[in-house]
């Protein structure tokens, strides 16, 4: 049996379902919304980090090279890894230095 | 292969998940499990390829590859290109025989890309997997998934591509086959061969050194191709671009990601060389056509998802 909750990314202000089997990111791809950018959705690449706002949520494993514990406790997490276990709100904010990656890499694609 | 170096002859890969990345290579991709060690290590190869593994997951908690190995034609050779490495100034590491198991001794040095290469020239002999040496049939029957033909190339994201380009040339024996020139004329991607294969190991200029950007396997036909996409779909695999084809290389292919995130491509055709033909170059104003034929655009995933 699962659950769906409701996702508010704060920025933006958009919100989208995500059944709890489902990441947060495969959630915002299933309901065609844009506000995290998309890489390899398997906690590696770490161009989908946000920011946990409010909400619980599990987590499946991540580079620790983009996230490492003190982050993950912080809720700044790969939203391809996150797992809600409830109403969620976080931020998604581009970070050049956190993706690894030049300043165009992180236009939500 | 003027300096002995033959082919491609192992990568191995850092997995989050074990488990998970061996049922992504053994039953999506079709490489066949060879062995395992105390590490936690998982040895794969594909059918074709006659030695013992080409493909090693590594369990570690950050994805990425740690080194791809080159397989020369003999000892002699393994010593001699020892010695040029040093004389070129590249300092080299000699990893014992059984490190790996069914491996003999490997020279391993770090390219000025960052990547970490080695040298072996010995590797169990297995033959090819579910055919006979004498009277084989065209292909086993059991085969699983993509059913991936060999292990063919890898793609690395790095700067100092001169430097590389220096040492993979001039030291180690392979040719540049294709490259992306910039406006300057500064090479930005240089595909390197060291056989008649369209590529055995390419660079793209990246400010980071020591990137991965895939593992690539061959696979014969544009039907095939195709087959993997389906599999991709059927199984939620994270998928990355294609069916299409590339200018460069004008192979045809599919990219997507193992649970990890780091990237794979199956491919079937592509150019071929002889020691007679010119590099081929793109200039870096065509980039999209260079890379995805079709689109004629770059997908901004492809360039900037590494591991």
């Amino acid at each position: 049996m699962t659950d769906t909750f409701e996702m508010t990314e704060l920025v933006r202000g958009l919100r989208f379902n995500c059944a709890s089997d489902h990441s947060l990111l495969k959630a915002m791809e299933l309901a065609g919304k844009r506000c995290i950018p998309v890489g390899c959705r398997g906690g590696g690449c770490g161009l989908c980090k946000v920011q946990v706002i409010s909400g619980e949520f599990s987590c499946g494993p991540m580079s620790k090279k983009h996230v490492d514990e003190a982050s993950r406790r912080c809720g700044r997490v790969l939203a391809c890894r996150v797992y809600p276990r409830s109403d969620l709100s976080f931020e998604y904010r581009p970070a050049p230095e956190l993706a690894g990656t030049n300043n165009n890499s992180n236009e939500v694609m | 292969m003027r300096k002995g170096v033959m082919r491609p002859g192992h990568v191995q890969i850092r997995v989050l998940d074990a488990e998970a990345a061996l049922k992504h290579y053994r039953d999506l991709v079709g490489l066949i499990e060879t062995d395992r060690d105390e590490q936690g290590r998982i040895y794969l190869k594909a059918w074709t390829e006659v030695d013992k593994f080409s493909l090693v997951l590594n369990p570690s908690d950050e994805p990425g590859m740690d080194f791809m190995g080159f397989k020369v034609v003999d000892e002699a050779t393994l010593v001699q290109l020892e010695q040029d490495l040093l004389a070129w100034g590249c300092p080299v590491e000699h990893i014992p025989a059984g490190e790996l198991r069914g491996c003999g001794r490997r020279v391993r040095f770090v390219a000025p890309s960052g990547h970490t290469f080695e040298l072996y020239a010995e590797k169990e002999y297995t033959g090819k997997w579910g055919v006979t040496e004498v009277n084989p049939e065209a292909w086993p029957m059991d085969l699983k998934g993509m059913r991936a033909v060999r292990f063919d190339h890898c793609l690395m994201y790095g700067d100092e591509l001169a430097a590389t380009y220096d040492l993979f040339v001039n030291v180690l024996g392979f040719y540049l086959a294709e490259q992306v020139l910039d406006e300057n004329g500064d090479r930005i991607a240089q595909f390197l061969s060291i056989s008649t294969k369209a590529h055995d190991v390419a660079f793209i200029m990246h400010p980071e050194k020591g990137k991965f950007h895939h593992a690539s396997f061959f696979l014969e036909t544009w039907e095939d191709v195709l087959r993997a996409a389906d599999l991709i779909s059927m199984t939620d695999t994270s998928i990355d671009i294609g069916p299409t084809r590339h200018g460069l290389t004008h192979g045809k292919t599919i990219y997507f990601f193992d649970p990890s995130g780091n990237r794979n491509e199956v491919f079937c055709g592509g150019d071929y060389n002889y020691p007679d033909h010119k590099p081929v170059t793109w200039a870096a104003e065509q980039l999209g056509k260079a890379i995805f034929y079709h689109d004629r655009q770059l997908n901004e995933r492809f360039l900037t998802v590494l591991t």
